[in-house]
Parts: structure tokens; sequence; C-alpha cells
């Protein structure tokens, strides 16, 4: 779609660059410069503590905000601070929601017939049917998220973590190049917990994708690099072990 | 061309002549033209009368205006007849006793006559000790541009006091020698200045005809000059006209749109029902006037006032009381409910009042208009304005200075944190909806004065105040007054060029563009409090 | 739509069955009963039945919006007002040379205003094909360019609302006037034929009433179709979450687009179908009075329940040519009432209702949507 001006090598071989992204709210500074590189095929976590800014990160990245400056680029070659959400989610980002937000009165696989990838335009939906193909895939992550049993349930009828797996197959029904997730395991039991972990580490395999979360077990079972986020920029970046250790992160986020 | 000089010369001693035998008595002499009762010999008689300036010509004028000069062809006698009906012998100024009116003739007068006689009336009034007449006199010679008047004209103007009566017996004067081509070129061209300083519509049209007459070529392009001149004064008259008709359609729609922009701001919800809210304003201040005794009469509306405030102010809270507050997050199940609400209120007063228009009257201090720098000003517009000044300025205060002002801003910006701290904001919701719908009550009281008074009265505004409260943005009292007075003015500004129908529909499309570029309005308030 | 096969729940089978029932049988019961009989339908009762079923069309077409996609459209009720004045004018042109003033081109009214030539605007509607083909133009590119701005903008909610009602209530400024060319205050009557047939013959009268309720059960299986396909799907999510949808990369402005243009030629056709039955069109059709009565029509029936729509324009119109007989006094009060009790109680209307009852599989009956869109962060 939009080619970036620039060749800079720095930025085609990311798949995600943010560079100097500053957003305010009526004065007040959410993000400020802040910026980030995602490689092809990495899997982040970004940790920091409430009101940091990343869930404003990941509305400038899905094209919810438009950043006051800054520029932001999806592999190398797409400006996404001139798309629309529709647009950015078209080159292959998904993303999943803080609070989960799954359609309530579909049913369970209706909620993943939507999210499936597929042709999105208006006549394309409404004179196409689901192929074999995408039926097969479809039931493949109904038990990939464990809701197999469920999926003539209405969503709005699940419980908190069953919503929050759903969102999760969403994501994977959509099959994006880059996963924003964004707490992915609040209000889960240790188990499911876990269990998230190990789907998030499974998709990793394949896709790129950006972790939010607070739950620093879930972080460590992970395994991946992190990025701490303060007062709307970097802070530091590194193993968990390296970050846990900087003098800075300790005073702003993890306690003494 | 030869003979013209010797005709004038001629004619000059011929008058000098007749004016040396009526020395005796000018008056008889005019007098004596109306027993012929024929029209150009009338219109000598009057000229004559005119001229004689003799005390009771103006009486005598008068009458024969009014068809009461009366003649006794074979008495030779010449009576006018008072409006009380006394006869009057026009030559000796004495009472005639034993003479039947019947009997006498009437000396006719048709249309030509009846100007003339306003233009002798004019110049023999000039000399009034009263300035006011003298002004009015000068005027009706300004209009009349009767030349036999100039000569008292300058008399008068040697000795005049008053400036105002001074300028307009210039500007009368030029009226006169403008077009004269027996005038002094320079005198013209100074009394094209004149009548280009007195800039309105009739000196326009005089300047106009001479530019087209005249042979002079410095008085052409004087005229020519000030024509343009004139015209680009009268331009800007006109829309400054429109501004100020612009302006007092902004107060009226301010007056409407200021209560839903409050109850839209805090809840989020339209109601539907707010025209209404100004319907019963309306009622009060009619059901006020009924009631008041006469001797009240020019009390009623400030009477009417704080009740139609309180009237619609309790109708708001029972709306949001027993209907509004369950449909809370429904802004939509809202809007129909309100429309439901607007219907029983409509037929409700219609069954109580019937459905035709209810009169409502003016004080006298508010009714009738006055010209001010050539610019028409109607007196109850104006109230209208300042009306909607002082209640803007009230809420402003009440928002601005008072604590519940203060926890309705908190609500309208952010409701969820607002009832985080402690804020009750289902009280503040009511009281909002009260303040709107008294507020709306209030415009009612002002709508009464240039609006049918009937139950219909409210659906009228809602559209034109939800369209203010789109343009303006919510939450802000100062975007609510911007989009009143854009909506105002561009209305009556486009009115004359395309019509009223076309503008409101241009305006129309202009705001649906408008919403395209900023979907919340002028004001807007910004943040995740309103994403929803 | 071939894929997934169109499957009509029990309400659909037994509103579909009624439908087409009444389009078979009208005719019989007008025409072939004697008049004497007492299951003979008097002329009055078909064209008031007629007229109900073209409300009922309004009724789906504003259903398919409201109901399923969340644009409360307050100018569905202009959409049906100009599908019936294009009708008129093919009406008017039918006339001919059997009008007051024996004019074989100018309608009456060109004729007393003194307009010499037919205007632009008036070409062609001698052609029934072509008045047709306007019936659905009209409403459907007007609804096209509204949309076009509205939804690219992203005006929702209550905005949307009101500049619907300000769109109609300008339409029914300009049809007033005369120099607009539509017969200004009186619009458009005295109608003589259609496709050479009297209106006012009790054949043309059973014919128009057959015509309406199979164009009826033809709006019901559209819009199902419309509903039930992904597309619908998709309509459904947009209703309850907008911005979800667009971050699945769904063009929500497209979508909504469509079902509204989709929905406004639907209410054209039901308006062209209602004014030789009415044998009247004017401006006050397009009072925005008219669009709000409509959706209370919805939402008594139930909204997102397209046979509930139907029903409840049949139910509410029936009680009003009732109680405007009997109580005219009341009648307002009666339909002010209806709006409160059925936004308060009555959420889900009365098809909702029954379905809840039965305690049926949940119905694509919408909960509030302010309160769901806000959980999107
Ligand atoms: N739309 C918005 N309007 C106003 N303030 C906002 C908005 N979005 C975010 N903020 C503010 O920006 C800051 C960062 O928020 P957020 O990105 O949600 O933090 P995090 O997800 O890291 O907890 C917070 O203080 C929040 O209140
Ligand atoms: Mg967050």
């Amino acid at each position: 779609m939009t080619l970036a001006a620039t060749d800079d090598p720095k930025l085609t071989s990311t798949l995600l660059y943010l560079d100097g992204v500053s957003v305010s709210f009526d004065g007040y500074k959410a993000l400020r410069g802040l910026s980030l590189t995602l490689a092809p095929g990495e899997m982040r976590a970004i940790i920091g503590p409430n009101g940091a800014g990343k869930t404003t990160m990941m509305d400038v990245i899905t094209g919810k905000t438009r950043p006051d400056e800054g520029d932001v680029y999806f592999e190398g070659r797409h400006d996404l601070t001139r798309l629309d959400e529709a647009e950015i989610a078209e080159l292959g980002v998904g993303r999943k929601f803080q609070k989960p937000t799954v359609f309530e009165n579909h049913t369970v696989s209706d909620n993943l017939l939507l999210a499936a990838k597929a042709p999105r335009g208006v006549f394309a939906t409404l004179f196409g049917g689901s192929g074999a193909a995408q039926n097969e895939t479809i039931e493949r992550i109904l038990t990939t998220i464990r809701l197999a049993d469920l999926r003539q349930t209405r969503a709005g009828g699940l419980s908190h973590g069953q919503k929050q797996w759903l969102e999760i197959g969403m994501l994977l029904a959509q099959d994006p190049k880059l996963l924003l997730v964004d707490e992915p395991v609040a209000g889960m039991t240790d188990a499911e917990t876990a269990a998230t972990a190990e789907l998030l580490r499974e998709i990793s395999h394949d896709h790129s994708v950006v972790v939010v979360e607070h739950d620093m077990a879930f972080v460590r079972e992970l395994g991946v690099k992190v990025t701490v986020l303060h007062e709307g920029s970097v802070l530091a970046e590194g193993s968990l072990d390296q970050v846990s250790a900087d003098e800075r992160v300790i005073e702003v986020y993890l306690g003494r | 061309m030869i003979s013209t000089p010797l005709v004038r010369l001629a004619t000059i001693l011929f008058l000098l002549f007749c004016s040396t035998m009526a020395r005796a008595d000018a008056v008889d002499d005019a007098l004596a033209k109306f027993f012929d009762d024929k029209f150009p010999r009338t219109e000598q008689g009057i000229d004559a009368l005119a001229a004689s300036g003799a005390a009771n010509a103006p009486a005598i004028l008068e009458a024969l205006g009014d068809n009461r000069l009366l003649i006794d062809q074979a008495d030779h006698l010449i009576v006018y007849q008072t409006t009380g009906g006394d006869l009057i012998n026009a030559k000796t100024g004495e009472k005639l006793a034993g003479v039947e009116a019947g009997a006498l003739k009437k000396v006719r007068v048709n249309n030509a006559l009846r100007r003339a006689i306003d233009a002798a009336m004019g110049s023999l009034t000039l000399a009034s000790p009263d300035p006011q007449k003298r002004l009015a006199a000068a005027d009706a010679v300004f209009k009349a541009r009767d030349a036999t008047a100039l000569k008292a004209l300058d008399v008068q103007l040697a000795h005049e006091a008053d400036p105002r009566v001074a300028e307009a017996l210039r500007q009368a004067r030029a009226a006169i020698i403008v077009l004269d081509s027996s005038t002094p070129s320079a005198d013209r061209v100074a009394a094209v200045a004149t009548l280009k300083a007195r800039g309105d519509q009739d000196a326009q049209s005089l300047i106009d005809e001479t530019a087209a007459k005249t042979d002079d070529p410095a008085v052409k392009a004087a005229a020519l000059d000030a024509m343009a001149a004139i015209k680009a004064h009268l331009v800007w008259l006109n829309v400054l006209q429109n501004l100020i008709y612009g302006v007092s359609a902004a107060s009226v729609l301010l007056l409407a749109a200021i209560g839903l922009a409050i109850t839209f701001g805090v809840m989020g919800v339209i109601n539907m029902a707010h025209g209404e809210m100004v319907m019963l304003g309306a009622y009060t201040t009619f059901i006020v006037q009924s009631a008041l005794p006469p001797a009240f009469s020019q009390w009623s509306l400030a009477v009417a006032l704080p009740l139609a405030f309180l009237v619609a102010a309790v109708v708001g809270i029972a709306i949001e009381r027993l209907v509004i507050r369950f449909l809370y997050g429904r802004p939509l199940e809202t809007l129909l409910a309100t429309w439901g609400v607007s219907l029983i209120l409509q037929q409700g007063v219609r069954s109580l009042f019937g459905a035709n228009n209810r009169q409502v009257s003016a004080p006298d201090f508010m009714s009738g208009s006055f010209d001010w720098a050539g610019l028409q000003i109607t007196t109850g517009r104006l109230w209208i304005v300042a009306l909607a000044i002082i209640v803007f300025a009230a809420l402003q205060l009440a928002l601005r200075a008072t604590s519940f002002g203060l926890r309705m801003r908190a609500v309208t910006q952010n409701r969820r944190m607002a009832a985080a701290m402690g804020i009750s904001t289902s009280r503040i919701d009511m009281f909002a909806f009260a303040l709107g719908s008294g507020v709306a009550g209030v415009a009612g009281v002002a709508l009464s004065q240039i609006d049918n008074v009937s139950p219909n009265l409210g659906q009228g505004y809602i559209i034109d105040s939800f369209m203010v409260v789109v343009l303006g943005g919510v939450g802000n009292l100062w975007g609510t007054l911007l989009g009143a007075l854009v909506l105002g003015v561009a209305n009556k500004l486009l009115e004359p060029v395309i019509g009223a129908v076309l503008g409101k529909i241009l305006l129309l499309v202009c705001i649906i563009l408008f919403i395209q570029k900023r979907p919340r309005g002028l004001f807007a308030l910004k943040g995740r409090a309103v994403e929803a | 739509m071939s894929t997934p096969a169109l499957r009509l729940d029990r309400a659909g089978l037994i509103f579909l069955a009624l439908t087409l029932g009444a389009a078979a049988l009208a005719p019989v019961f007008a025409l072939l009963v004697p008049r004497d009989s007492a299951f003979a339908m008097p002329p009055y009762v078909v064209a008031l039945i007629g007229k109900y079923l073209c409300y009922a069309i309004l009724a789906v077409a504003l259903d398919l919006v409201w109901g399923y996609c969340g644009i409360l459209s307050l100018g569905h009720g202009a959409f049906f007002a100009l599908g019936g004045y294009a009708m008129g004018m093919y009406l008017m042109r039918q006339i001919g040379a059997r009008g007051v003033y024996a004019n074989p081109i100018l309608p009456d009214f060109m004729v007393f205003l003194n307009w010499k030539e037919l205007p632009v605007a008036w070409w062609g509607f001698h052609s029934f094909a072509y008045a047709s083909l306007m019936v659905m133009l009209v409403p459907g590119l007007l609804a096209f360019a509204f949309g076009w701005f509205a939804f690219r903008s992203r005006v929702t909610g209550v905005y949307l609302s009101i500049i619907t009602q300000a769109l109609t209530y300008a339409l029914k400024l300009a049809f007033f006037r005369n120099d607009f060319g539509f017969g200004g205050n009186n619009g458009l009557t005295d109608f003589k034929d259609v496709l050479g047939f009297s209106v006012q013959s009790d054949a043309t009268r059973a014919a128009l009433f057959s015509i309406s309720a199979l164009a009826l059960a033809l709006a019901y299986l559209v819009s199902k179709a419309i509903v039930s396909s992904k597309y619908g799907k998709a309509l459904i999510a947009v209703r309850d979450s907008e911005s979800r949808v667009r971050f699945l990369g769904y063009r929500v402005e497209n979508y909504k687009l469509f079902v509204f243009v989709v929905s406004a030629v639907m209410a054209g056709i039901a308006g062209a179908l209602y004014v030789p039955q009415v044998g009247i069109i004017n401006p006050s059709e397009f009072d925005p009075g008219n669009s709000i009565e409509a959706v209370i029509w919805v939402a008594v029936g139930g909204r997102g329940t397209l046979v509930g729509a139907a029903l409840g324009a049949i139910a509410v119109n029936f009680a009003k040519t009732y109680f405007t007989g009997a109580f005219p006094e009341y009648w307002l009060f009666g339909l002010g009432g209806l709006f409160v009790l059925v936004t308060l109680f009555l959420p889900k209307g009365l098809l909702g209702l029954l379905n809840m009852r039965r305690a049926a599989r949940p119905a694509a009956a919408p909960p509030s949507p302010a309160a769901q869109e806000e959980g999107v962060q």
C-alpha cells in the first residue's frame, strides 16, 4: 500500500518499527518519544506500571490513535500512521484487547468465522459461504482454545477466561503476521495462565508477537526479550533477568 | 433660443406687475383662484397661498386637502369648515353663523393637487417655531422637491439654529437645485455632496436621476462618484441589517438550544421533548397574561419568566425520574421514549387549550421598532437578544462558580471518574435536566413574543437546536453560543441570496460536511471518556 | 445467495405462509365472493390492509438497518415518500388529457402555475419501466450519497439519527414549495390509471394488494438472506461492537453503506406500492413524525426480528385506524405512551417476549450497544 520514502536497512529489516512516537491527550503525554523495533518472527514481552502507555502504544500501531509525532512502519514499507484500523488489520496486524471483546450475540464458532482469514469485502461476505478449508481451521482452533464443546454457545454466556481464550482464538483465525496481545492472562487461574503461555509460545513459532502483561511469572514462562515501558518511553530492554536487575526498573516498577 | 431670455424677462415683468397689483391683498387674490374650482386654477391658488405666507394659510390648505374648503360662487364667499364643524370665513377668519354647510359647494381636489398641498404645507411650516415640525417640513420638501419652497428654505436656513434642522434644510435645498440647470454648476456639485452625505434610498434615486439627466460634466462626474459611494454604502447597510437579523435569530436559537446542550452534554441523551418544554414556557406566559389583572399587564413577562422556568423544570424532573433514568446508557431508546413524551405533552396541551394559536401580547416597552443609523431594529427582538445574553451569562456563572456546576462539569467530562469520586451522578442528572428544561421554559417566554403559541410550537425548534449543539460540540457553552451565531447569521445572510428553504438545505449539507471533518463539533471534549 | 442455504425459522415460515396466502386469497374474497356474503372483503378493507402491507415493508427495511446494524434512521419515511413520489409522477402523467385542464403533457398543477414545459425531472415518467427504476434509484442514490459521507466520517448514534431527521425535514420543506416542481402543498393526486387499469376499480385494488403482499414476502426473504449470510453476521457484529469489527479488517463504512442503500430502496418500493392504493402523495409524507412512527412499529414488533417488525407495523397501524376513528383525541396519548412503554418495558418487542417465553435459543436481540463499545480498549 503505502511505500516508505526511505530504504533505510534499519527500517526494512524490521517487522515493526516505532521511532520517536509521542501521543498526548489534552496536554497529558501518554507516549513520549517511544522507540521500539521488532524483528520478523520475534516474540516480545512488554511490561510497565499502569498508565505507562502500553495500551496506547497498541492503539497507535493499530490505527486507533494517531501519534502527534514519530514514525510507525510495518514491514519497513507501510506507514501505519496514515492507514486506518481496517487497512492495518488487512496488512496482517491482529490485536487482542485488554478487556476481552468478543461478539456477545454471536456463537463461539461465528466469532471465529468472522475473524477467520478470508476476503473482507461486502460482496465476498454476502455471497461467499465458508469453505471447507476454513471450517477445518475453525475446528482446529476450537480444539486449541478448548471451546469445541461450546461452539454453538452464545459468546456472551462464556466465562471471563473463556472469553480471553476465544479472543486469542479469533487472533489465530485471523492469522496475522503480527499479534498484539494486551494482558491475556488477567483474571485467569494459574493453570489457565500456564496454558496460555504455552499457547503463545506455540503461536510464536510462525508469528511475531507482542505481549503486554503484568504477571511476572507469566512473562518468565514466555522466556523472551522484555521491554520495560515507563511514562511513555522505554526504560530498559533485555532478558527478564537483565531488566529485573536494573536499578531504575526496580525503582519504578518492581519495587524494592 | 433667442426668445428664451426674452420670455423669461417678460414673465418676470408680468409677475412683478401682478404682485404690485395684488399687494393689497395677496390672500384675497389667491383665494379667488379657488372659485373656479378648476384643477389648474386651484393649483395656482395653492402656490399663491403658500407664497403669501399668511397666518391662516396652513388651515385653509389643510381644509382644502380634506375636502373641507367650501365656496358659494353666488355670494362670492369662501369658507372652510373646521374639524369641529364650524364654518370660518377664509378671507376674514370670522366664524360664520346661519350658513348651512350643505348649501355650499366643495372645492374638488385630485392627487396631483394633494401633492401640491403637501409641498405647500411643507414650505409654510418651515418657519414653525417647533423644530420637530420644521424637520418634518424640510423632509416633506425634500421628498416633493418643490421648487417654490426654495425661497422659504433659504430664508429659514439663514437663521436656523438647530443643526439637525439646518442639515435637513440643506438637503431639501440640494434636492431642489441638483436637477435645476439654472443653478451654477458648483452649487449643484455641492448639492450632490449633500445628498451623498444623506445616503439613503431617496438620495440615491435622486443622484441616479441627476447622473442620467444632467449635461453638466462636473455635476455628472460628481453624481456618478456619489452613486458608486452610496451603492457601496447601501450594500454595507444591507449586510449589516442582515447581520442584525442573524444575531436576532441566533439569540432565539441560543435560547432554545442551550438547555439541550446542557442535558446532552451531561447525559449524552437527546431529549426530543425539549421543544415541548419551550412550548410549555410559552403557554405559561399565556396563562400569566390571562390571569393577571389588566393593571399589571406590563409586568406579565416578568412574572412569566420565573414561572415558566419552574413549570418546565418540574416537568423536566418528572420526565427524568419517570423515564430517562431507566434508559441510561441507551441513547437511541431515550430518543424514542422522549419523542413519545413530546407527543403526550403536545396532545395534553391541545386537549387543555385547544389546537388554535393563543394570543400573547407584548408589553408596550417591547413593541415597536426604531431606526438606528439607517438600520431597522425591532424592540422586541432587542429584548430577546438581551435575554439570551443574560441567560447565557447566568448559566456560565452557575457552571463555573457554584459547586453544583463544578460537579456537573465533572460528570460531563468523565462520568465514571466523577462517580468514583463520590459525586451522585444520578442527582446531577436530575438537576441538569431540571436546569436544561427550565431554560427551555424561559426560551418559551421569549418565543411567545415572536412565534405562534400553539401546541406545535416546540417542534419547529428541536431540529435547529440539535444542529446548534452538533455544531458547537458538547460540554462547552461557548461552543453552543458560537454554533447558534454561525447558524443564525449564516441563515439570514443566505436567505436573501438563495431563499429560506434552499438556505436551510444548504446549511444542513454544510453541517453534514462539517461533521465529516469534526465529528464532535467545534469545541469538542477529547479523551477516552467520550470515545464510547 | 447460494451458500449457505437460506434456513427459515418457524416464525419465518408461518409469516411467509401468511403473506403468500393473503396474496393468493385476497382477490378471491374481494372479487369472487358475492358482496353480501360474510366472507366478502369490501374494497375499503382491501385498500386499508394493502396500506398496512406497505408499512410492513417499510418496517422490514427499517429493521434491517436498525435491528441488525444499529443505525437508527429517522429518515426512512423520506425514502418511502421519494419512492411514492416517483410512482405518483408516473400516475400523474398517465392522466394525460383527462385532467381538468386537458393538457396532454403537463399535469394540472403545472398548467395552473402557468408552466409551459415539462421540467426535466419529469421526463421519462410516462414510462412505467423508467418510473419503476426511479422508485429504486432515487432513494438508493440519496441513501448512498448521505451514507457515504456519514459513515466515512463515523457519525454514529444520536448524531446520525438527528441528521437523518434533519435531512427528512429539509426534503419536506423543499417538496412543500411550488417551484420545486412536484405539486407543492397539494402533492400529486387525482390518479386515473396504472398500466392501463383504473386505480379505482376493485380488480386493480385487489391486484395491488396481492402485489404488496408478494413484495412483503420478497422483502422478508431478501432481508433474511442478507442477515443470515456472513455479511449479516458482520453487520450484527458492527451493531454490537463497531470498532472491534474494524480491528478485524472489515471496512465498516462499506458494510453500513450497503445495508443502508438496500434498505432505502426497499422503503422506496414500499412507498411506490402505497401511493396507488391511497391515491395521493403529498409533502406531509416527509414529516419527521412519520419516520419516527415507523421506528416504533419495529420496536413494538421486536427489533432484530424481521417478522416482528412487519407484524409490529400492521398491529400499530391497525390500532391507529381503530383509535383515530373511535377516540381521535386519545390516539396521540396512546402513541406517545407506546413509545415510552415499549422502550422501558419491552426492549425486545412482542416477538422478543415470545421468544423469551419459549426460552428458545437467544435470538439476535441487541443489548445496549453503547455499553459494549466502551469495552474496546
Ligand atoms: N483516549 C485517552 N484519553 C485520555 N487519556 C488517555 C487516553 N488513552 C490513554 N490515556 C491516558 O494515557 C495513559 C496511558 O494509558 P495506557 O496506555 O492505557 O496505559 P497502560 O496500558 O500502560 O496501563 C494513562 O494515564 C491514560 O489515562
Ligand atoms: Mg493497558
